[in-house]
C-alpha cells in the first residue's frame, strides 16, 4: 500500500523496518557481542583446561568400560565439538536464545522507542515478524558459531581423529559432519520453545530481563519436572523430555523417533507461543 | 514478573517431596498367614510349615498369582511387586521357599518331591478361597512367577501341575548340570564342562547358616545335595547320584509337558545361567506343546548385573497374567531384547539401553547368519599352572561393572583371530559360531583342558569391548597331541558392531570365575574353517507411538491451523477511504472516548478538528487525557468508542495514513548504544519510506547537535534527547507534526527557535499540534487551542479569539478560567 504523502517520498507498509534494518540494530548491542564470546570462549576455555589441567587424557572410563561423551572428548576436533553441545544445548544456548527472542521487544518498549516504530507506522504484525526473524537467526548464528569454532579449536588442540560414539562406533569426517550439522539443527529446533515462550514474555512485559529470565526458568522447571521419576511417562509431555534426544545421533543407526518427538513438541509449544504474542500485540494498548 | 516466575519456582521445588509421596505403591490388603507345604524329607511325611502373605485386590474374586523369590531371599523381598500386581486386580500369594525365612523345612534346590509340592500345596489353598476365580472345584485360576530359584520353580510347577495357567520365569535354568558345568562345545557326545566353582560356592554359601546361627557342614540343604556339592567342590567329580539330582530340578526334564502360557526372560549379563539356558527352555517348550503360547525376552540384567530392567520385567509379567489369566488383550511381540548400549544416556552421555523386538522368537542363532571371515595363525598359549593368574571377566556374586581393563587376556594365555573392518554396521544378536582346531603342545599324555572363548568388537581407534563381559566355557577331554577341531557357540549378545569395527575371537586358557587344571600346559590353537557364523534378527525399537514423521506432520498440521486462526483473529479496519488531499482536515477526532482496562476513563466523548495550517495546543491539566489523545492519533491505543480521521482516512494501528504523521509523545526513544545521527537514519529506514532522503541534513540542522550527533544517544543529556526526537518526528516532512511538550529541556533561546521553526513549517500547508503546560509559551506559538479536562473537551478557539473576549487577559487566565475550581496542582 503506498500513500502520496504530498512529498517526494512515499510510504510502503512492506517496506517497514527491514531485515537488513533490525539486524544492524541488534548487532550494534554490547549483548550480541558477548552472547558470541561467550560461545567461542567455552571450547577455548575447556581445551585449555583439558590440555593444561591437572588429570589431562584422563577421561572417564571407570564403570560401563565404554568411555561417555565427555571421556571421549579429547580424542579429536569431532569429538571435541559434539562434547560442547552436550556442554552447551542444556544452559548457554538456553540463555542465550532467550535473550535474543526475549529482549527484542521488551528492549525497544523500555528505551521507548516501540511507540515511534509502530507510529512510522510499522503494522504491528511486521514488527513482530521482523523481529521474530532476526531473534532467531541470530540464535542460529550463535548455535552454529559454537561447533564451527569448538571444531577449529578441537583441530588445533586434539588433530581430526574421527567421531568416536560412546557406543563404540566411529565415523569418518564426513560422516561426523552431517552427525553434527545434524545436532545443531536439532538443538535449534528444541530450543524454540525457550524462543517461544521468551518472545511471548517479550511482547507481555516491559522489562527485557524479565522476559529473558521467565523464558529460562520455565525451561528450568520443566528440566525439574523431567527429572522427578514418580511422574513418569507424564514427562513425556514435557516440551523439553527430548531436548537431549540429539544424542541418539551419535548412533549407528539413527533412531528419528525421540527427535522427531522432541521437534514436534518444541515447535507446536513456540508456535503457541508465538500466535497467542501476535493476538496480545495485535490487541495491545502501548503506553511504554 | 520476575517475582511471580520465582514464585512459581519455589512451588514446583516443594511439590517434589509431595509427588514422590504420592506415587508410592498405594498397599493391597495383606495378611500373613502359614500354610502346610509337601512333606518334611522322604522319612518324615508331616507337612514343611510355608510362611506366606496374601495380598488381595479391592475387587474380587479375581485370578491368583504365586510369587517365588531368588536363592538366598525370602518372601519379604517380594513385597513391592506383590502389592503391585494386587494394584492390577490379582490375588497375589508370595511365600518363603522351605529352607528360606520363616519356613521351616531343608533346602532341596527346587525337587519336584518337595519345592514342588510346596507350591502344588499352595495352589491347594487358592481353590479353598471364594476371593479367587476358580476354573474347577480345585482347579483356581493362577498363574506363578519367579526370578532365578524362583523361575525354575515356576517352570517346574507349570510342568507338575496342569492347574497352572500362566508362567513367568525370570533368569532361571533349564539344566542345572550344563549350567553350573559350563559347555560350549557343539558336539552329539556332549561331555561334562568347566565347573563354575565360584558361583557354585556363592550359592551353596548361602544356605549353610542355620536358622538358630549356627554353622554347620550342610546349613539348611538336604543330606543329598549337601553331598553333591562336596562332591563336586571337593573332588571335581559329579556322580550318577548328582546328576539325578539335578535333574530332577531341571526345568529341561518337564518343558515338555508345559500347556501353561509362558513368559520366559534371561538376561545377557549372567555368566551363571546364559541365555543359553533360557532359549533351551523356550524351544523345548515350543517343539513339544507348539500351541503354547511363549514369549521371550533378552533383557540387559542378570545375575552379573547388567542393566537394572526389573521394573519393565514386572510389568511385561504382570501384562502377561492380565492376557492369560484376565484375558484382557494380547501382547503382540513374541521377541524382545534389550540393546544395552542401543542409545546414548541423557543423563550422563553413557551408554543407554533401546528394546528391540520381533514378531518371532528366532531362537539363539538367529533369523539368519552372516558368514564373517576370521584370520591368525596358530597361536602357542599356555595355561599357568593353578590357573593363575587369571583373566577375570566377571565376579560372580558381584555384579557387572568392571572396568574395560580387565577384560583383557592376560599375555601368553590367549590367541586371538581378528576378521577385516566390516563394510558395514552389523547387529549381532544370538550366539556366533566357529571352529577351532586345538591340540596339546607341551608333550606327554593326554589332559582334560579348560578353554574360554569370547566374542569381542574392535572399534576402528582399537578401543576392545566384550559384549556383557561373558565367555564360552570349553571343556575338551583326552586332548593329546592330534589337533581336535571343536565347534563352538561363543556366548549369546547383542551387541553393535559399527562399519570400520573388527570382530575378535579370543580364546583363552584362563577365566577367574571356572575351575581351571592345575598342571601347566601348552596349546596350540588355530581356526578350522575360518568362518565366523554371526546371528542376525530383524529387529525395530519397541516403540508404542507412531513412526518418527507423524509427529512432525502432527506439528506442521497444528502450526498451520494456528496461521489460519491467526489469520482470521487478524483485526480488522474499515477500508481505508481513498485519500482526498485537497479538502480533508489534517484531523478529525469525532465522539473519542476511551476506558482503560482498569476502568479509568481517559478520554470522554471528546470531538474536534485540525484545519490545515494551524499550530493546535493541546492544553489540559495533568490528567486531563491529552497524551492518551495523541497516543490514540498514532495508533498506539485503542479507542474504545469513536473514531479518529486523519486526512481523510481512519487512523487505527498500522493504518498508513501514520506515515503523515510525526509525533513526539512523552519523550523521545532512542536506542542508547547508536548514535544520534545512526538512529535517525536507521529509524527512517525502518519507516518504510522511499525516495528523496535529503530530510536528514535538514532535520539534523533543527536538533542542532553538533559534534554530539556522532556520541551514543546514551551520553546524551535531557534536552538533547529532546531535540533529536523533534528531529525525529520531523523526518520527512510529515503533514501532521505532534509534539508533547517541545519545549521541555530546551533553554530559552532554542525555545525561541522553535517557536521560529514551527512558525515556517505551518506556512507550507502543514498542522503541526503541541501539548504543552508552558500557557505562554502556547500562547506565542499556537493559532489555536483545545482545552481538556478530566478528558472532556472543555474549550476550544482560535487564540485570537479567546483572548479578545477576556480583553487585557493572558492565556493562563482564561484557561484558569475554563477549567474552574477543580484545577489542582497538575498545573506547572
Amino acid at each position: 500500500m503506498t500513500i502520496d504523502s504530498g512529498t517526494t517520498t512515499s510510504y510502503r507498509a512492506k517496506a517497514t523496518l527491514p531485515l537488513r534494518v533490525e539486524f544492524v540494530r541488534q548487532l550494534r548491542r554490547r549483548r550480541t557481542l558477548v552472547a558470541y564470546l561467550l560461545v567461542v570462549a567455552l571450547p577455548v576455555m575447556v581445551s585449555l583446561a583439558v590440555k593444561f589441567g591437572s588429570n589431562a587424557n584422563s577421561g572417564r572410563r571407570l564403570g560401563g568400560g565404554t568411555p561417555d561423551l565427555v571421556g571421549l572428548a579429547t580424542s579429536g576436533a569431532a569429538n571435541f565439538t559434539v562434547t560442547m553441545f552436550f556442554f552447551a544445548a542444556g544452559f548457554l544456548l538456553l540463555v542465550i536464545v532467550a535473550l535474543f527472542c526475549g529482549d527484542t521487544v521488551a528492549s525497544e518498549a523500555s528505551w521507548s522507542s516501540l511507540r515511534y516504530l509502530l507510529a512510522a507506522p510499522v503494522p504491528r504484525r511486521r514488527l513482530l515478524k521482523q523481529k521474530l526473524i532476526v531473534g532467531l537467526a541470530l540464535s542460529l548464528g550463535a548455535i552454529a558459531t559454537l561447533p564451527l569454532a569448538s571444531f577449529a579449536i578441537g583441530l588445533v588442540a586434539f588433530g581430526s581423529g574421527p567421531l568416536q560414539s560412546p557406543l563404540g562406533a566411529s565415523y569418518s569426517l564426513g560422516e561426523a559432519l552431517w552427525r553434527i550439522a545434524a545436532i545443531g539443527a536439532f538443538i535449534f529446533v528444541s530450543l524454540l520453545f525457550a524462543a517461544g515462550v521468551a518472545f511471548l514474555m517479550s511482547v507481555l512485559t516491559d522489562a527485557p530481563l524479565g522476559a529473558v529470565g521467565a523464558a529460562v526458568v520455565l525451561v528450568i522447571i520443566s528440566n525439574i519436572l523431567n527429572a522427578i521419576e514418580a511422574l513418569g511417562s507424564l514427562r513425556e509431555w514435557l516440551p523439553t523430555h527430548y531436548s537431549q534426544a540429539w544424542l541418539d545421533l551419535l548412533a549407528p543407526d539413527v533412531d528419528w523417533t525421540n527427535m522427531a518427538r522432541g521437534a514436534s513438541y518444541s515447535i507446536v509449544a513456540c508456535a503457541v507461543c508465538v500466535a497467542y504474542a501476535v493476538y496480545r500485540f495485535d490487541r495491545k494498548d502501548v503506553v511504554s | 514478573m520476575r517475582r511471580v516466575a520465582v514464585r512459581t519456582f519455589a512451588a514446583a521445588l516443594l511439590s517434589i517431596p509431595l509427588l514422590a509421596a504420592t506415587a508410592a505403591p498405594a498397599h493391597a490388603d495383606a495378611s500373613e498367614l502359614r500354610l502346610p507345604g509337601g512333606p518334611t524329607s522322604t522319612d518324615d511325611p508331616r507337612p514343611v510349615s510355608i510362611d506366606a502373605t496374601i495380598y488381595t485386590p479391592a475387587s474380587t474374586p479375581s485370578p491368583a498369582v504365586i510369587l517365588a523369590h531368588g536363592f538366598g531371599g525370602s518372601k519379604a523381598d517380594l513385597d513391592e511387586r506383590a502389592a503391585a500386581l494386587a494394584d492390577r486386580g490379582f490375588v497375589v500369594l508370595a511365600y518363603s521357599a522351605r529352607g528360606f525365612g520363616l519356613s521351616t523345612g531343608q533346602i532341596s534346590m527346587n525337587s519336584p518331591d518337595f519345592e514342588v509340592a510346596d507350591a502344588r500345596a499352595a495352589i491347594d489353598y487358592l481353590s479353598t478361597r471364594d476371593d479367587v476365580v476358580q476354573d474347577a472345584a480345585g482347579d483356581p485360576r493362577v498363574g506363578i512367577a519367579g526370578g532365578s530359584y524362583g523361575g525354575a520353580l515356576a517352570l517346574l510347577t507349570a510342568g507338575y501341575d496342569s492347574r497352572v495357567d500362566a508362567v513367568a520365569a525370570d533368569i532361571t535354568w533349564n539344566d542345572l548340570e550344563t549350567s553350573l558345568f559350563g559347555q560350549s562345545e557343539v558336539t552329539s557326545e556332549p561331555v561334562l564342562g568347566v565347573f563354575k566353582e565360584l558361583w557354585t560356592g556363592n550359592f551353596f554359601g548361602a544356605g549353610v547358616v542355620n536358622r538358630d546361627g549356627s554353622v554347620t557342614e550342610c546349613g539348611r540343604f538336604t543330606p543329598q545335595w549337601c553331598r553333591a556339592y562336596t562332591d563336586a567342590a571337593a573332588d571335581g567329580v559329579v556322580t550318577p547320584e548328582s546328576s539325578a539330582l539335578m535333574r530332577a530340578s531341571s526345568p529341561s526334564s518337564i518343558t515338555a509337558r508345559i500347556t501353561a502360557p509362558s513368559l520366559l526372560s534371561g538376561g545377557q549379563a549372567d555368566s551363571l545361567f546364559p541365555l543359553a539356558q533360557l532359549n533351551a527352555n523356550a524351544e523345548q517348550i515350543m517343539a513339544a506343546q507348539p500351541d503354547t503360547p511363549v514369549k521371550v525376552v533378552w533383557h540387559g540384567g542378570g545375575h552379573d548385573g547388567g542393566v537394572n530392567e526389573q521394573e519393565r520385567l514386572d510389568t511385561l509379567a504382570a501384562d502377561w497374567f492380565a492376557t492369560y489369566l484376565s484375558g484382557d488383550s494380547a501382547s503382540t511381540t513374541a521377541f524382545e531384547v534389550t540393546q544395552t548400549s542401543g542409545s546414548i544416556s541423557t543423563q550422563n552421555s553413557g551408554a543407554a539401553p533401546v528394546v528391540l523386538q520381533a514378531p518371532g522368537y528366532p531362537g539363539i542363532h538367529g533369523s539368519s547368519q552372516q558368514d564373517v571371515p576370521l584370520a591368525g595363525a596358530t597361536q602357542r598359549v599356555l595355561a599357568p599352572a593353578g590357573g593363575l593368574p587369571a583373566a577375570i571377566t566377571s565376579v560372580p556374586g558381584l555384579g557387572g561393572a568392571l572396568g574395560s581393563a580387565l577384560l583383557r587376556p592376560v599375555p601368553g594365555q590367549a590367541a586371538s583371530f581378528e576378521s577385516a573392518p566390516l563394510p558395514e554396521a552389523l547387529t549381532v544378536i544370538g550366539a556366533s559360531t566357529v571352529e577351532v582346531v586345538v591340540s596339546k603342545a607341551s608333550g606327554g599324555p593326554p589332559v582334560d583342558a579348560a578353554l574360554f572363548a569370547s566374542l569381542r568388537i574392535v572399534s576402528s581407534s582399537g578401543r576392545e569391548t566384550l559384549p556383557q563381559g561373558i565367555v564360552a566355557p570349553i571343556r575338551l577331554v583326552g586332548l593329546g597331541s592330534t589337533p581336535r577341531t571343536v565347534a563352538v557357540e561363543l556366548p549369546a549378545v547383542v551387541a553393535n558392531a559399527a562399519a570400520g569395527d573388527r570382530l575378535r575371537l579370543v580364546v583363552s586358557t584362563t577365566d577367574f570365575a571356572y575351575r581351571m587344571p592345575l598342571p601347566p600346559q601348552l596349546y596350540d590353537i588355530a581356526l578350522g574353517d575360518g568362518i565366523l557364523a554371526v546371528p542376525l534378527v530383524a529387529t525395530v525399537p519397541l516403540t508404542t507411538g507412531a513412526a518418527p514423521y507423524w509427529w512432525l506432520v502432527g506439528a506442521a498440521g497444528i502450526v498451520l491451523l494456528l496461521v489460519a486462526v491467526m489469520i482470521r483473529l487478524r483485526p480488522r479496519h474499515p477500508e481505508d477511504a481513498v485519500a482526498e488531499l485537497g479538502d480533508a482536515d489534517p484531523l478529525v477526532i469525532s465522539s473519542l472516548s476511551k476506558r482503560y482496562g482498569d476502568g479509568y476513563l481517559a478520554v470522554d466523548d471528546l470531538s474536534f478538528a485540525v484545519p490545515r495550517g494551524t499550530v493546535l495546543g493541546l492544553l489540559g491539566p495533568n490528567g486531563a487525557g491529552k497524551t492518551t489523545t495523541m497516543r490514540m492519533v498514532m495508533g498506539l491505543i485503542m479507542p474504545t468508542a469513536g473514531t479518529i480521521v486523519a486526512f481523510g482516512q481512519p487512523v487505527h494501528a498500522g493504518a498508513p495514513v501514520l506515515a503523515r504523521v510525526g509525533s513526539l509523545v512523552e519523550g523521545a526513544g532512542f536506542l542508547p548504544h547508536l548514535t544520534g545521527r545512526q538512529n535517525l537514519d536507521l529509524y527512517w529506514r525502518a519507516a518504510g519510506r522511499t525516495g528523496d532522503e535529503s530530510f536528514l541534513d535538514e532535520v539534523l540542522e533543527i536538533a542542532d547537535l553538533g559534534s554530539a550527533i556522532d556520541k551514543r544517544v546514551r551520553s546524551y543529556s535531557q534536552g538533547m534527547r529532546q531535540r533529536l526526537g523533534i528531529a525525529q518526528a520531523m523526518l520527512g516532512k510529515p503533514d501532521l507534526l505532534m509534539l508533547d511538550e517541545p519545549t521541555n529541556g530546551l533553554d530559552p533561546p532554542q525555545i525561541k527557535e522553535m517557536r521560529d521553526v514551527l512558525h515556517r513549517y505551518v506556512e507550507s500547508g502543514r498542522t503541526v499540534i503541541i501539548s504543552s503546560h508552558m500557557l505562554s509559551e502556547v500562547e506565542q506559538t499556537c493559532t489555536d487551542v483545545v482545552v481538556m479536562h478530566r478528558g472532556r473537551l472543555v474549550g476550544a478557539g482560535r487564540v485570537t479569539d479567546l483572548l479578545r473576549d477576556s480583553a487585557g487577559k493572558r492565556l493562563e487566565d482564561v484557561f484558569l478560567e475554563i477549567v474552574g475550581d477543580d484545577l489542582t496542582v497538575g498545573l506547572t
